[in-house]
This record gives structure tokens, C-alpha cells and sequence, in this order.
């Protein structure tokens, strides 16, 4: 198998910090594992995304020109990627902010309020971690247990609180997704 | 669990560099290899005697390396392709001076400033010395961010070795990429001290130069040079074959470009395409044998470049006439898709051996 995941949305919604704290997961599953930030002549201010590809072969090109998973933040990126997924794939929409819907009848969409649910937990700044609750779930490439620890390792030992909050950001999207 | 942890590849090269015992790095900015000298700014300081220099200009740079090296650092430089240009005059230096230095190219689309997109239209500066003079630089090329780890702890020891520049010749893409690495253990530096600079104190004084104006000790010099590049042309070339064994068409492709060309001929196996790859792993020396003894067995070949044709130059050069050779090239920062190149394969696959 080879799944490919493009994280999408605006510079400063943590999709880069989503990318890769899923490719490490992925790395701790055993898997072979590339996560391509997009670079080019960015603004401030732009979108930001990044291509997470995950395999238990040798990947080729850690460049997704069809891919299966798409995580969209913003309403830009819904529509910069929705003619490129692949079909029975699946979105990931932060509904919260996206107010179009893909034209897409040939995948899934997993729509993800995370800014209400970040805002229940009293910290706005944990809506990623929330999404990435839905996309383990539902993906099911990499275990809860596993992208917890990833999510330790990239916050650090010395943020006990930090970890706490993303602990149940991650939980409450887990758990917001049927 | 293993040690590895996920890293880019242009912080993969610098982790690399300063386990392998590098200790002089300068540099200039330039994009798609900014990490780089952004991780040896950060982590120089922690290797014991580190210098890291942000160097006034790329030509700077390299002449710090220059004397760094002389003066017995393992001495480090980068840049991408606009600014290795900027360094020739200094690679010519340390090649004629016999002075170990590691060159990293993480090439971008070009010719002139271009973009800053993963190229490989660098190739025949990098393998056909680049600057002026009869020289030689060993050019590695990496297609993996662990293979870019792997070969920068050797390029440190192939530099020693035969005193000579290295270059790590990767791209825009390899170098921003992040996979799983594992670093090797580095082996002890075996250099000889007589080459090295210190102060003669009592002893007799050294030198390191390379203007040498009388032309039969010039062209001595050159003789001596050339010798040594045959050793290296000997015992240094390397380079991987994949799905060789049966095929009917062979594609060969370095770096990138060689993994993508992976990509797409296991599409073509599935389907019953007998396709197999040579990859270059040292551009220079180039493996022109295995090349020539594949050629015994199958006579089609398809070079592909993320250029508009470079290595097939040397590629027919190994072949001296034997085999067909045919090319598919993106230049220009476009870096194409398996499924594209397939296309291109089955193509040329149905035109010759349908």
C-alpha cells in the first residue's frame, strides 16, 4: 500500500506541524515515510502545505499528483486541491471556516468544526491537533498511541501542559468522528 | 526501535557533516539549500572548535574553505546551482592545490538566477570539473535523504583520500524532503599531518600553491593530477542496479530523477514491461562498465534527466556505439510524476520492441 495526504491551509494553522507530526508516526509504525513541504515564492500570510506519503515499500516520488487524503484548513486550499484527489478518497474539511463543499461526488467528506470543538477546550491555538483526532481515526494508518507520541517528541518534555491540552484535542476530534 | 528520526534532507547533510568531523563551514545564502546553512549556524557551535562563517559572497565562502583546509580543517562549503557557479574559481584552487574540501550543489532550474525548483541541469558543470583547468572533482549523487547522510560522512573521507574537492550534487526536492535517517558511525580521520599548515617552527617551510609558471613543471603537475584521477576512476565508482536481470529496456537515471524512474517501472512490471535501471550513484567517475557489460545483454537504453540531456553524453560515451539510446528530459524545475515517466517508457518500449 501507499496512501499520500496533503495537509492544506493558511501559513499559521500548524498544517506543516500536522504533516509531519503524522510522518513521524508513520516512521515509528515502521513504515517508509517522505513529508515534502510545499516552498516556492511564498507570502506571508499565504497558504502553507506539505505531502506526507506512507508505504511499506520504497516510495518513488514524495510529490502526491493524486492524493488519496486531503486535510483542508481554509476555503483556498479546498479549492487548489479538490480536482486532485484521487477518487474514493476523502476529505478532511475544517467546517468551522470552510463554507464551500467539494463537487466531488466520488469521495468522502469528514467534516471537523475545529474551532468550536478548540474552543470548548478553552484554547483556539489546538485546532490542528483536533483535525488530526479525525484524520488517525479515520485513516487508520497509524495508532492513537503512536501519534501521541509523536505529538510528545515534537512538543518537547519540558511543556507538560502543552501536552495536556493537545492530549485532549486529539481526543475530542478522535472522539467527535463516527 | 531504531535510532532513526525524521529530517531534511539539507539538515541531514549538515548532521552528517559534523558527525563526520567537519569543523569549517562557510556559506551564502541561496534557496532550495537555506536549511543547510541554517542548521550548521545553529549546531556548529556544539561540535568541539566548529567555526561557521555566513561568508560576504559565495566566492568568499569557498576560499575560507580553502584556507580552512590547508590548514588541516575537514572544511565544508554549499550552495545551489547560481552560486556554485560563483565557487568554480575556488573549486579549480583546491583541485590544483590537492586540498580536501566537500562542495554541496542542491541544484535548482536554470540557466542564469532560473528558479528555485528541484533541477539537475548541473551535471556537466559538476562533471567536467567546472571551473578552468585540467581537474576533476568525485561527484556523489544522492537519492534518498539517508543516502545524502551516507554519502556526506564519505565525501569527508573521499576528499582526504585523494586530496581532492568532493561534491555532493543533489537537488532542490531531496534537500527540503524529510525522511527516516539513520546516521553511520564515523571512522577516524586518516590524513596525513605533512600536507597540513601549522608553522614550519625549525623544519623547513611548506607551501601550498598553484601558480607554477615554468610550463614542464606545470604540465607535470597535470601528469600527476591525471594519475591520480585513474586511481580514482579505478576503485571509487559506484552505482545500483534494480530489476536489471531480465529486462529489454534499461533506464538509467540518477538522483531524483532515478527514484522516480523506480516509481515507474514497478507500474510497468505490474503490467508486464520488462524495464530495469542503472544508477549512477558517483557521476564522476562515471560507471561506464556496467553499462558497457549490460550492453551485451540488452541493447535499449532510455537516459532520463530532469534536464535537457546531460549524463546521456556520458552514457554513449561508455556505450562506444553498442545499443540504442533514447531520452526523456523535464528541465527547468518541472519534476515529473512515475505515472508520466511510464508513459514516456511505454512509448518508447512498443516503438522498439513491440
Amino acid at each position: 500500500m501507499q496512501i499520500k495526504t496533503v495537509f492544506a491551509g493558511f501559513g499559521g494553522q500548524g498544517v506543516l506541524m500536522m504533516g509531519y507530526s503524522f510522518a513521524q508516526a508513520a516512521m515509528f509504525e515502521g513504515f517508509h515515510v517522505t513529508y515534502l513541504p510545499s516552498y516556492g515564492v511564498e507570502v506571508r500570510g499565504g497558504t502553507a502545505n506539505c505531502t506526507v506519503a506512507v508505504s511499506n515499500e520504497e516510495i518513488a516520488s514524495p510529490v502526491a499528483s493524486q492524493p488519496d487524503y486531503l486535510v483542508v484548513m481554509n476555503n483556498p486550499s479546498l479549492l487548489t486541491f479538490q480536482t486532485r484527489i484521487a477518487p474514493g478518497g476523502a476529505f478532511f474539511l475544517n467546517s468551522s471556516i470552510i463554507t464551500g463543499r467539494p463537487k466531488r461526488s466520488d469521495v468522502d467528506i469528514w467534516e471537523v468544526p475545529t474551532a468550536e470543538i478548540a474552543a470548548e477546550l478553552g484554547n483556539p491555538r489546538v485546532q490542528n491537533v483536533v483535525m488530526m483526532g479525525a484524520y488517525v481515526k479515520m485513516t487508520r494508518m497509524v495508532s492513537p498511541e503512536s501519534y501521541l507520541k509523536s505529538l510528545k517528541s515534537i512538543l518537547g518534555s519540558k511543556k507538560k501542559a502543552a501536552m495536556e491540552i493537545n492530549r485532549k484535542a486529539f481526543e475530542a476530534g478522535f472522539n467527535h468522528i463516527e | 526501535m531504531s535510532d532513526k528520526i525524521l529530517i531534511a534532507g539539507n539538515w541531514a547533510i549538515g548532521e552528517a557533516a559534523i558527525r563526520a568531523g567537519c569543523r569549517f563551514y562557510a556559506g551564502y545564502p541561496i534557496t532550495p539549500q537555506n536549511e543547510l546553512t541554517e542548521y550548521m549556524a545553529e549546531n556548529m557551535r556544539r561540535a568541539q572548535g566548529g567555526t561557521f562563517i555566513q561568508a560576504e559572497s559565495e566566492i568568499a565562502a569557498v576560499n575560507m574553505v580553502l584556507g580552512a583546509s590547508s590548514a588541516g580543517a575537514r572544511a565544508m562549503t554549499s550552495s545551489s546551482s547560481p552560486g556554485i557557479s560563483l565557487k568554480q574559481e575556488g573549486i579549480s584552487a583546491l583541485a590544483a592545490d590537492e586540498l580536501p574540501a566537500v562542495i554541496v550543489n542542491m541544484m535548482r532550474g536554470g540557466p542564469g538566477l532560473g528558479n528555485i525548483l528541484p533541477s539537475q541541469g548541473d551535471y556537466f558543470q559538476a562533471t567536467r570539473g567546472g571551473g578552468h583547468g585540467d581537474y576533476r572533482t568525485l561527484v556523489l549523487a544522492p537519492a534518498s535523504v539517508q543516502e545524502l547522510a551516507d554519502l556526506t560522512m564519505d565525501a569527508f573521507d573521499l576528499a582526504d583520500k585523494y586530496r581532492n574537492p568532493v561534491m555532493i550534487l543533489g537537488d532542490g526536492m531531496t534537500g527540503q524532503m524529510m525522511e527516516p535517517v539513520e546516521f553511520g558511525k564515523p571512522r577516524p580521520r586518516r590524513y596525513n599531518e605533512k600536507y597540513i599548515l601549522k608553522g614550519a617552527g625549525d623544519g623547513k617551510s611548506k607551501f601550498v600553491r598553484a601558480l607554477i609558471l615554468d610550463a614542464l613543471r606545470m604540465e607535470e603537475h597535470n601528469w600527476k593530477l591525471v594519475r591520480k584521477y585513474r586511481v580514482i576512476e579505478q576503485n571509487e565508482v559506484r552505482f545500483e542496479t534494480y530489476k536489471t536481470g531480465n529486462a529489454r529496456l534499461i533506464i538509467i537515471a540518477y538522483g531524483i530523477a532515478a527514484r522516480i524512474a523506480k516509481g515507474a517501472i514497478n507500474r510497468l512490471r505490474d503490467s508486464g514491461m520488462k524495464v530495469g535501471l542503472i544508477r549512477p550513484i558517483t557521476l564522476w567517475p562515471f560507471p561506464a562498465q556496467i553499462i558497457r557489460d549490460t550492453a551485451e545483454r540488452i541493447d535499449r537504453f532510455l537516459v532520463f534527466e530532469m534536464s535537457t540531456g546531460q549524463m546521456i553524453d556520458d552514457v554513449k560515451l561508455a556505450l562506444e556505439g553498442r545499443g540504442h539510446v533514447s531520452f526523456y528530459g523535464r528541465p527547468g524545475g518541472v519534476v515529473p510524476t512515475p505515472a508520466e515517466l511510464a508513459k514516456a517508457i511505454i512509448q518508447e518500449y512498443r516503438r522498439v520492441l513491440a
